[in-house]
């Protein structure tokens, strides 16, 4: 593979593309990796990236939190915090974290080394969230950048048109519920934040496999308003309201107890009306935590770089996008990333 | 326009049939004429754009996007409309000169009538004007197949249900309607009277069987209750010919019309048999090809056929074309094999029973003779014991497709209702594959790799033998999709190389020599019947065993 070929250039000493993992060679470390290994930098919480079972593990505060909440105080041997901005020298590299806006601690890996630098951006999305830490351009000579939504074809709205098409479809079925599908970790918090900046403030009830990450969302300072527990309760109650719970549970027993729900789901796959329909969605929300094909190549322009590594998603079309512009782009398969769901 | 992108959008996401049904109603409720006609003919797609195609549009966005990128997301996307609709540029609105998007009626008037010239300028303009959703719902206007889980006959019932009539009413006359449907919909308004149709010059939805469940079904039906027949290895076609037009003479009749199941007139390319025919009548009946019976010189118009039924692979080279070649004609000629009757002159039997519409049927052919048309045989048995050893004997021997068991006192039906007619197909040949490519599919499958091409064995190699994509379940598509995404060995563009390890035992209906494929073969109706994820490749079958399975 080219990746390999050239040992002489700083950039492809800092970042190896190891049996299908990003690794640090300098400093032993990989980043996001999916088995269990000595040392590991881990750019957000979501399960695809971080993993229990590390011996080391250097992330956000934030990220360390999701980590220890959702696999428990001993899921690493140790942690080290890292707040944005802050260099951390190890050996000759240079490590810094900046903010990724993926979601809440989500971080870009900054490794400088021997003059030049290289970018992992772990997922990320440039449109503004309040519910996680703006996204920061870094300038770099190797940018690994993901590729969820890499077609032209995702060019996600403004998510408060999507809001205003869910209010709607709320104020003109009052009768039923809305149950919209969103991932426990960021998707389901922004979504309630952008119900509330929309004007929403009646009570959103929770499936409570969200409850410990809004509360901890909460404790962080991000106001999600009034959350409920939509547990025994009268089935009636839940008309005209919204209801928040896994996609998963969408089809499951679970949503048995809701009177003829509408099933939304807020995904940037919703784009496409084919997927939403496999996935029994009735009103489709386009809300993405990662960029769309603007954004990657926009993003991509701006830092910069010379080389770019494609990861996890669509690599073809930003890679032919990359070579067309006469970068150097390669397309890496990373294992263990479901390449259409996990979001 | 952005009402019929709304109704296209619910009908695409709603999974309840009844809400289907309802916001289709309410679109007819809510829009006036004609453009509610345009829509309805769009769903039930009778609208067919002259003027507009595919390979059009797509060379619209060429001009626009890479092709490269576009054919990447095409193939993620899954289908061309939306693909187009996603991937076109949005216009900075500053640029733009922004119109009202037309009404559906005068979009396809425009299209229609604007010069082939003009017509990119004319639909690009209205694609920079429309959001993605219009512009969705536009294309699948322009292009037709709206892959909206809406079929005709749910179209029909809205219909049925939105003016309280009776759907059979509606499917008798559909046929006779033209787009837009105004008189229809006045009548379905309560503002006119029942559309009158010329009902002995237009197709007529057919009859269709439903598989038999050998097991359940023959215990519970009585033998004596059921006549039987082959079910032949052609298409089914209806004729239609001799209705009154005012003004032919009795010496050159106009010719006869032959519709295919779905309705698509297929007339020209089978003249050999719609100039043959004489008298009036509506007749169901399978095409086939026949043997020419070589009678010296040309002096017998080539009427003198054989009626000896040659294998599907003859009849599919004269399928598909405008017009029939001469050489075909001569070497290829067709002919009817006819079992039920609609029609007897301007009598519509359908509510006849079988036995008497055959009875007239037979006395029809006696009447008018005609070289081009033959009664197929109704069998005679006296159990279903007897009825299967027939059955395989007619299968083994002939290669007869199976038999069809029909109700003697059956009525004909439109649609496919479930009892008065049953299908028994032959035992399907099965043979163990490899797996060798895989693409994504279309429509519902859209993301999922779906697709397959299989091989077998040729020394050690492994030689494609058909593609399949269907048979399994929606588990086991999901299963073969991560199977397919773990196993990739190479990229093609769409097409993803696997690693040869997973063998897949395939059905088909039976085998013939190709020489388009490199084994040489090829299977008709290959479907997936078993996926065998504890079987070695190894023991996959050979191309010296599948060529035994050659009729």
């Amino acid at each position: 593979m080219r990746l390999e070929t050239r040992p002489d250039v700083p950039i492809f000493i800092i970042m190896k593309w190891l049996n299908h993992e990003l690794y640090i060679e300098p400093i032993d470390t990989y980043i996001d990796p999916v088995r269990p290994v000595q040392r590991a930098i881990i750019t957000h919480g979501h399960a695809d990236h971080a993993r229990a079972g590390h011996a080391k593990v250097l992330a956000t505060p934030q990220t360390i939190d999701i980590m220890k909440a959702r696999y428990g105080a001993q899921c690493a041997s140790s942690f080290q915090p890292l707040t944005f901005g802050t260099p951390l020298q190890i050996d000759d590299v240079t490590v810094t974290l900046f903010p990724a806006g993926h979601i809440l601690g989500s971080a870009q890996v900054c490794l400088d080394y021997n003059g030049q630098r290289a970018v992992v951006t772990g997922d990320y999305k440039t449109h503004p969230d309040s519910t996680a830490q703006a996204f920061e351009l870094v300038p770099c000579d190797l940018f690994v950048t993901e590729a969820t939504f890499g077609l032209p074809v995702f060019q996600h709205p403004d998510p408060q048109n999507e809001m205003t098409r869910l209010l709607a479809s709320i104020a003109a079925q009052p009768d039923r519920c809305h149950v919209i599908g969103a991932y426990a970790l960021g998707k389901a918090q922004r979504v309630i934040k952008l119900l509330r900046e929309a004007g929403h403030d009646a009570p959103v009830y929770l499936h409570g496999a969200q409850e410990k990450l809004c509360a901890y969302y909460q404790a962080q300072g991000i106001d999600l308003g009034d959350l409920r527990k939509a547990l025994d309760r009268d089935k009636d109650s839940f008309r005209g309201h919204v209801v928040v719970a896994p996609p998963s549970a969408l089809r499951d027993r679970w949503s048995r107890r809701l009177p003829d729900p509408v099933v939304c789901q807020a995904s940037g796959w919703m784009t496409i009306k084919q997927r939403a329909k496999q996935s029994g969605v009735e009103l489709p929300l386009v809300i993405s935590d990662h960029a769309d094909w603007n954004e990657l190549t926009s993003t991509i322009s701006a830092t910069g770089a010379e080389t770019v590594w494609v990861t996890h998603g669509r690599e073809d079309a930003l890679v032919h996008w990359c070579r067309q512009r006469g970068l150097d782009a390669e397309p890496l398969y990373l294992q263990g990333r479901e390449e259409d769901s996990s979001e | 326009m952005n009402r019929f992108a709304s109704l296209l959008e619910t009908l695409i996401l709603t999974p309840s049939r009844n809400a289907k049904i309802a916001a289709m109603a309410q679109y007819f409720q809510d829009t006036p004429d004609p453009d509610r006609g345009y829509a309805l003919a769009a769903i039930t797609r009778d609208l067919t754009l002259a003027n507009l195609k595919p390979a059009g549009l797509r060379a619209l966005v060429a001009d626009r996007v890479d092709p490269d990128l576009f054919a990447m997301s095409y193939d993620y996307v899954g289908d061309m409309a939306e693909t187009i609709s996603l991937i076109w540029p949005e216009a900075d609105s500053a640029d733009v000169e922004t119109s009202p998007l037309p009404g559906v009626a005068s979009f396809i008037a425009d299209v229609e009538a604007t010069p082939k010239s003009a017509l990119d300028a004319y639909i690009a303009h209205q694609l920079d004007n429309a959001s993605a959703n219009e512009r969705w719902a536009m294309i699948k206007l322009a292009t037709g197949g709206l892959r909206v889980g809406v079929s005709a006959r749910l179209a029909k019932t809205a219909l049925a249900q939105y003016g309280g009539q009776d759907l059979a009413e509606i499917e008798k006359i559909w046929h006779g309607l033209d787009i837009p449907y105004a008189g229809l919909f006045a009548w379905l308004d309560g503002t006119g009277d029942k559309p009158q149709i010329a009902a002995g010059n237009i197709f007529h939805p057919m009859m269709l069987s439903n598989p038999i469940d050998a097991d359940r079904d023959f215990n519970r039906l009585e033998a004596a209750d059921y006549d039987a027949e082959w079910k032949w290895d052609g298409i089914r076609v209806q004729l239609v010919f001799g209705a009154d037009t005012g003004s032919d003479a009795a010496d050159s009749p106009a010719p006869g019309r032959m519709f295919s199941r779905t309705g698509d007139d297929i007339s020209a390319a089978f003249p050999d048999v719609t100039t043959s025919l004489r008298g009036q009548a509506v007749l169901d009946g399978e095409l086939l090809i026949g043997a020419p019976q070589d009678h010296g010189p040309e002096t017998d118009r080539g009427d003198h056929i054989l009626f000896d039924a040659q294998p599907f692979n003859h009849l599919q080279q004269r399928l598909n074309r405008k017009k029939a070649a001469k050489t075909q004609l001569r070497d290829l000629p067709a002919f009817v094999r006819v079992y039920d009757m609609l029609f007897d002159g301007g009598a519509d039997i359908r509510d006849l029973p079988l036995v008497t519409r055959r009875d007239r049927l037979a006395r029809f052919l006696q009447q008018h003779d005609n070289p081009r048309l033959d009664l197929s045989e109704t069998l005679s048995f006296d159990s279903w014991q007897a009825l299967a050893a027939l059955r395989d004997t007619g299968t083994d021997m002939f290669g007869h497709e199976g038999l069809m068991i029909k109700q003697k006192d059956s009525l004909y039906i439109a649609g496919r209702p479930k009892g008065p007619w049953f299908k028994w197909k032959r035992d399907p040949r099965v043979i163990d594959t490899v797996m060798m490519y895989a693409q994504r599919g279309h429509g519902r499958r859209s993301s999922f790799y779906s697709d397959f091409t299989f091989g077998i064995w040729k020394g050690n190699e492994i030689l494609p033998v058909g593609k399949a994509y269907s048979g399994f379940t929606d588990e086991e598509l999901r299963e073969l999709d991560k199977w397919v995404r773990a196993h990739t060995t190479n990229r093609f563009g769409p097409v993803r190389e696997v690693e040869k390890t997973l063998v897949v035992e395939l059905a088909f209906d039976s085998v013939h020599d190709s020489p388009r494929h490199k084994s040489g073969v090829a299977l008709r109706f290959p479907r997936i019947n078993r996926i065998r994820w504890d079987k070695p490749a190894g023991e996959a079958d050979t191309l010296d065993s599948v060529r035994t399975l050659i009729d």
